[in-house]
């Protein structure tokens, strides 16, 4: 679904992703581990098209999108859920979700996937009204998952969707992760959380200073003791 | 107490006319964080339009209006792709200058193309009444500005409020990349804000018309910082603040003239601008980060 070949990309003199290369299945939970500044937002932001690699492409069901904007990147439909969240804290819980389907024109299926997202977070609903900044971090995290969700994405970007959150909640996300998953969502999952993403995803990479360093599939990933020493905490 | 209130009525259309002006301030501000001072002069420019669409095809002011604001719109769209959108990357500083000699060029291509001396705005198009209303005198004309004024901000305020457009605009202001991500174009965004605010100058500017009954190239000099002033005054990038700013402005003007000297006014204007910077440097509605729509 998915093919990011040999990117390169860098930051002014940085070299941030070095000849990167990705592939991503149909209908799979795919993770991105690695330590900070190890390039995962970087990897996101470019396959979303916010940020051109000089050298390499990206593909998405079979269509050549190194070089499309990124709003023809969503439509063609993939989405993200940003690192740190980022709703549009002014704007009320229900217009962050309308901001999520602003590139779908069908009004009525909108509105079936909004009574979705509200049926999946019913917290959502109790505060459609209420400003996005004054939700709780959980909230926001829900809040930027089911926006992304807004545009019936085919592949979801997923960066550190746990991050800050309180284990019971972390918990909470993983499995509306592979809720999503199983209705027919492909997942890229950037996670600092190794053990809990391994524990979800099919296939792993893990990235160091721009490079992936090892890839597999996720029980392999788990076993292997590179992985164990460097993430996994023993 | 007549005497104050007469001059309140006084200051409203001026506060509304500083207000429309203000709020393409803060529009713009709110979603590139440029301070446009070329704004003013597209309101001059918007003046021009609204004249000679009366005085060379005859058509009555509230078409005069809707010609300039047409107009203006595609002139804020053109500045914005021409000179500031090269340099959305580079620094503020670049693009405030850069906004400083568009402010310069619109002036003294309109003294090169139309002459420097002022021009007096028809009085047919607008035959002054007055009424007495328990002993305070108000004229059409204040009626006609205040109530356009107001029509036009419900206008925007439902654009804002409701339309995707709207929406889209202020998530540009909120966050750029998160609204990239959600599929919106930033640039399109930039232009119809360029747009918007640009025909409420020129709306602002057939007002001014108006109002003083005169027009000349440098028109829009002083009004254009006031309306700054009441943007900053209100909370830059804050639109609910620009109006209020907007009125502010005015009925305090008016006050100053009334009862001290008009000698003073302008500088009471940025006597505030120096105390709001002092005081409260976000403005009456600012959060502390409050750069934001
Ligand atoms: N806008 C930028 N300008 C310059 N360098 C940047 C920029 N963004 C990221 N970098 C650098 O690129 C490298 C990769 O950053 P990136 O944010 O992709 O890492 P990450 O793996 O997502 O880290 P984290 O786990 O902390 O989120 C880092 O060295 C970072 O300092
Ligand atoms: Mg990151």
């Amino acid at each position: 679904m998915l093919e990011v070949k040999d990117i390169d990309v860098y930051y002014g003199a940085i070299h941030a992703l070095k000849k990167l290369s990705i592939t991503i299945e149909k209908g799979k939970i795919v993770t991105l581990i690695g330590a900070n500044g190890a390039g995962k937002t970087t990897t996101l932001k470019t396959i979303s098209g916010l940020i051109r690699p000089r050298s390499g492409s990206i593909t998405f069901k079979n269509v050549d999108i190194t070089r499309t904007a990124p709003e023809k990147i969503v439509a063609m439909g993939i989405s993200q859920v940003p690192e740190g969240r980022r709703v549009f804290s002014a704007m009320t819980v229900l217009e962050n979700l309308e901001m999520g389907a602003y590139l779908r024109r069908d009004k009525k299926e909108v509105e079936m996937d909004m009574e979705k997202v509200f049926t999946r977070f019913p917290r959502l609903k109790e505060r459609r009204k209420q400003l996005a900044g004054t939700l709780s971090g959980g909230e926001q995290q829900m809040l930027a998952i089911g926006r992304a969700l807004m545009a019936q994405p085919e592949l979801l970007l997923m960066d550190e969707p746990s991050m800050g959150l309180a284990p019971l909640l972390v918990k909470e996300i993983f499995e509306i992760i592979q809720d999503i998953n199983s209705q027919g969502t492909t997942i890229l999952l950037v996670e600092q959380n190794a053990h809990m993403a391994l524990s979800i995803a099919d296939n792993a990479y893990v990235m160091e200073t721009g490079e992936i360093v090892l890839q597999g599939t996720a029980k392999e990933l788990m076993n292997s003791e590179e992985v164990k020493r460097a993430y996994l905490g023993g | 107490m007549l005497e104050f209130f007469q001059q309140a009525v006084n200051g409203l259309s001026l506060g509304a006319i500083y207000a429309l002006i203000a709020l393409g301030y803060t529009m713009v501000y709110g979603i590139i964080l440029l301070i446009n001072f070329a704004h003013g002069d597209i309101m001059m420019v918007g003046a021009y339009v609204g004249f000679f669409s009366i005085s060379l095809l005859g058509s009555n002011i509230l078409v005069a209006m809707i010609f300039a604001m047409v107009t203006c719109a595609v002139l804020g769209v053109l500045i914005e792709k021409i000179a500031y959108k090269p340099l959305r990357n580079s620094t503020r500083i670049a693009a405030l200058i850069t906004a400083i000699g568009v402010s310069l060029f619109l002036e003294y291509i309109t003294i090169f193309l139309l002459g420097a001396t002022q021009r007096v705005f028809p009085a047919s198009a607008f035959p002054a009444k007055y009424y007495n209303l328990m002993g305070i005198v108000i004229s059409n004309k204040d009626i006609f500005i205040i109530v356009s004024a107001v029509l036009l901000m419900i206008v925007l305020h439902y654009i804002i409020k409701r339309t995707r457009t709207g929406k889209a605009m202020r998530a540009v202001s909120l966050d750029r990349e998160a609204a990239v991500l959600m599929g919106i174009s930033v640039d399109r965004t930039i232009s119809v804000t360029f747009a918007i605010g640009s025909s409420l100058a020129a709306a602002a500017g057939v007002l001014v018309g108006v109002y003083y009954n005169t027009i000349n190239p440098l028109m829009g000099i002083i009004p254009g910082l006031k309306a700054f002033v009441a943007a900053v005054l209100g909370g830059i990038g804050i639109i609910p603040g620009a109006m209020v700013g907007g009125f502010v402005m005015g009925i305090l003007e008016t006050m100053v003239s009334g009862y001290g000297s008009s000698l003073y006014r302008d500088a009471a204007a940025f006597g505030i601008l120096i105390l709001i910077l002092l005081v409260k440097p976000t403005g009456l509605f600012g959060k502390n980060n409050g750069e934001k729509v």
